[in-house]
């Protein structure tokens, strides 16, 4: 390590003020500070001393937490491949090969797009390269369906970064989150590509027959047209090639088409104990979106006038990327309410509102993606009523 | 009747070196030295003392140009050595070489009874001649009080929260007279009540506990509930156009022994703390002292950083640098200017965190002592995580919108937030705990030095 830190320090001053490559000082900084925790050390005055944490293992435990999504998302990606082949009994390496052939060069493009881009505003910018797009680096292939191009990937991070973040000043100043900036411009700049029957890799290979590629919220709408019972639909879609695939127990489970990594519940819920365990996600937020979700399909099945609504309020909860959403997305601190009743509501909303895009509008078969963007955009509308009330408590106090 | 408050917000900062029960008498220090930099509100601090002037404990050294009449005074007598300079001719500080036995300025006695007799505006000035008027501190901006105003109650913090902070039942021991002669003295300068605030769950000094003519408050939780900013805010908060003032006990006694003695007398018990001291323990000495002979042979190893008052809102002296004026610990920690490879993520139960994020490990033994170096442990960053500074704050403020708002320089705004409310300790473990490394005590007195002057 002494050897490499000599390194360092030998070429540390040709990027220092007045070094020859100066302007290129924060990518060089980013490299030094991700090798070594910097040696800086305390003002004069002030705290002399700091607590342990910074932003690097903030995002760290947030991509960890992500984890259990991806490495599924790999094995159901293989998975649903050969389903949808006719090879139900291929091998478990198999469909890790497959499932890594799909998904790495997804997650590189857009790590090198998004932190190419995030060195290049930094060196033109001068401020420190930020670790905020650690995470939304892996957040955005796991939103992603398996067999997007991967030129749709680059130019939706870059837009993304460009635009959904640098253009407001960069990480902590974005107003929506980026990921999602990421999928909502791929859901409208290419709609095909990311709707419709994208969510199952097929590659070169002949689909098996009776294959179809429609995700549980489209049988779901599709139910309204029909009148069929939505749990009937559900639990009888797939036969033949993929039986059972959207049950109850394997909707929750995951081993169905859909984005990467937001098919299974239940990764989705180890990702959400290491965050909540860790206090690195707010746990109001998660439990509100559920909650929000749960309460309004309870609600839409009093009113009850067609077979989606009076669909059991729970299917709400590990249908499409509810869950994905709740824990990752909805929890990012900049674009969230920042205030903690604030969280409350903002999460509730968010919930409530996923349902009933789902529901109500068979445009958005999805909700949660647009839901998130929507409360991100009110996020500080919530806040200034919540800080207001503070102000008004500390008013009232004065004048009694 | 005082008032019980439970406080469950905030975090104690756990080190090692905590001081022995222990007080020891050396040799004391050559120099002392008042430092204007340890008052806030002073404008121009201006010099009436030259070098080669001899002084006796509370003779007058400096004064504000603003308000001649609060006169910062000689802790001890001797020979004044230095008159510090630093740009601009800026007034940094005043040292005297003591005398090897101190001799007092005379300020005029009075028995118990006559202090009942007394007026305020006859202990006004006694208190501001004298120069112990300084350790009274207003609030709101954490200034030293304006002698024309009236506040409406004077709190006294009779704990302290902070990391490795002194036992004040050692700091007091035995002084119960002059600390209720203070008390009486500081009740004729109030229209409210004097409110002392004890500790719920730890003994309590009869200093504090058998003092008469004052509310005793109970306070339980972890810090900050010893910062007097944060009782207030249960007890009376302070509103827009309130005063209140604010003093250590230890000023408390030591008005307490001008009235009673005729002197002022600065003798002050401090405790030498932390992980790099070999016997942290309690010393007597006086204000201003030079630490250097504290710490000289008393040190672990020599790669340190000395800081007068605690680790948390203290101030880095320098081995041969002097005690602040209202501080009654010197803590001395590990410089932390190494690198760490891959420090951001290695694993450690070792560095001290109120977070869990993965790898740090300190929460699963919150009990356990620890060593804390001067080390940033990171880079400064936007504000990125919330809902962190809440659960250290356990007032109803709102810390990250206030600290922005001082940031836009938005007036109006920080009044709103509640800015009369909070000095640098108040949200000091703000700064400590921040992912994102912002100087908050620095953003707070940014805020209130903007506030105070507009």
């Amino acid at each position: 390590m002494k050897f490499l830190r000599n390194q360092l320090d030998k070429v540390k001053h040709s990027f220092e003020k007045g070094g020859k490559l100066e302007k290129y000082f924060y990518a060089y900084e980013a490299i030094d500070t991700f090798l070594f925790a910097p040696n800086t050390t305390n003002d004069v005055k002030g705290a002399q001393i700091r607590d342990a944490v910074d932003l690097k293992r903030l995002m760290m435990t947030v991509i960890i937490a992500m984890v259990p999504c991806l490495l599924f998302g790999i094995y159901n990606v293989g998975h649903q491949h050969f389903l949808a082949i006719g090879q139900p009994g291929a091998a478990f390496g198999d469909k890790i090969v497959i499932g890594l052939w799909q998904v790495l060069p997804v997650v590189v493009v857009s790590y090198g797009v998004g932190l190419g881009i995030e060195f290049v505003f930094s060196i033109l910018r001068k401020h420190p390269v930020n670790e905020g797009f650690l995470v939304t680096g892996m957040l955005i292939p796991l939103v992603m369906p398996p067999d997007i191009p991967l030129w749709q990937v680059g130019v939706a991070t870059a837009f993304a970064v460009i635009i959904g973040k640098e253009a407001f000043g960069g990480t902590g100043m974005n107003v929506v989150n980026v990921a999602l900036t990421a999928r909502a411009f791929l859901y409208f700049a290419y709609p095909t590509d990311i709707s419709g029957d994208v969510w199952t890799y097929l590659g070169d290979a002949q689909a098996v027959a009776g294959f179809s590629g429609a995700t549980p919220l489209s049988v779901a709408g599709d139910a309204i047209s029909t009148g069929e019972n939505v749990v009937a639909s559900l639990n009888t879609f797939g036969a033949g090639w993929n039986e059972g695939v959207f049950t109850l127990q394997n909707l929750f489970l995951g081993l169905r088409p859909g984005s990467i990594g937001e098919t299974s519940t239940l990764m989705c819920l180890v990702g959400a104990f290491i965050l909540i365990v860790t206090g690195t996600g707010s746990w109001k937020i998660m439990v509100s979106v559920f909650g929000g979700a749960y309460v309004m399909g309870l609600l839409l099945n009093l009113v009850g006038s067609n077979v989606y609504t009076q669909m059991p309020a729970y299917y709400h909860l590990v249908f499409g990327g509810l869950a994905f959403g709740a824990v990752f997305m909805a929890t990012d601190p900049v674009t969230a309410a920042q205030t903690e009743t604030g969280k409350w509501v903002y999460g509730i909303l968010i919930g409530v509102l996923t349902v009933l895009i789902r529901v109500f509008n068979p445009a958005y078969p999805e909700g949660i993606m647009l839901a998130i963007l929507f409360m991100n955009v009110f996020a500080p509308l919530i806040d200034y009523f919540v800080v207001s009330a503070n102000k008004k408590r500390r008013l009232q106090r004065a004048t009694v | 009747m005082g008032k019980f408050i439970r406080l469950k917000k905030g975090f104690t900062i756990n080190l090692k070196g905590k001081a022995a029960p222990k007080v020891v008498e050396t040799d004391q220090p050559e120099t002392f030295v008042i430092k204007p930099t340890d008052f806030f509100g002073i404008y121009m601090p201006k010099p009436v003392v030259n070098v080669g002037d001899t002084v006796r404990a509370g003779s007058p050294l400096f004064h504000d140009k603003k308000h001649e009449n609060i006169v910062f005074t000689a802790p001890v007598s001797g020979e004044i050595v230095e008159v510090k300079r630093g740009e601009k001719r800026k007034l940094l500080e005043i040292k005297i070489l003591a005398d090897k036995k101190i001799e007092y300025e005379n300020f005029r006695k009075y028995s118990v009874s006559d202090i009942n007799n007394l007026n305020a505006a006859d202990i006004k000035d006694q208190l501001l001649k004298s120069g112990v008027w300084t350790s009274l501190v207003q609030r709101p901006f954490g200034v030293v009080a304006d002698p024309a105003v009236t506040p409406k109650a004077i709190h006294i913090s009779a704990f302290d929260s902070h990391p490795l902070a002194p036992d004040y039942g050692i700091l007091f021991k035995g002084q119960d007279q002059y600390f209720q002669a203070g008390v009486d003295i500081l009740k004729k300068l109030t229209s409210g009540s004097v409110h002392i605030n004890t500790h719920a769950t730890s003994e309590i000094s009869t200093v504090f506990s058998q003092v008469k003519g004052a509310e005793v408050n109970k306070f339980s939780g972890p810090h900050p509930a010893g910062c007097v900013g944060v009782q207030i805010h249960h007890i009376d908060p302070i509103n827009k156009g309130d005063v209140v003032w604010t003093i250590n006990p230890f000023g408390v006694i030591q008005i307490g022994k001008l009235f009673l003695n005729g002197v002022y007398d600065t003798s002050r018990i401090v405790a030498l703390v932390g992980s790099e001291v070999k016997n942290p323990q309690y010393y007597k000495t006086y204000t201003g002292a030079s630490v250097k002979k504290f710490i000289d042979s008393n040190l672990v190893q020599n790669h340190v950083r000395v800081i007068s008052g605690n680790p948390l809102t203290g101030t880095s002296i320098g081995k041969d640098g002097h005690l602040g004026f209202y501080d009654h610990q010197v803590s001395v920690l590990p410089e932390g200017d190494q690198y760490e490879f891959l420090g951001w993520i290695a694993p450690s139960a070792k560095k001290i965190s109120f977070h869990r994020a993965i790898g740090l490990l300190s929460f699963l033994s919150p009990g356990k002592e620890r060593v804390a170096d001067t080390n940033t442990h990171g880079e400064p960053r936007a504000f990125v995580q919330t809902g962190v500074f809440e659960q250290v704050i356990p007032m109803d403020v709102l810390p990250t919108h206030l600290l922005k708002s001082i940031l836009a320089e938005d007036i109006d705004e920080m009044e709103a937030l509640g800015i009369y409310e909070v000095i640098e300790e108040d949200l000091a473990l703000c700064e400590f705990v921040d992912v994102s490394k912002h100087k908050v005590q620095e953003i707070v007195r940014e805020g209130l030095e903007l506030v105070q002057n507009s």
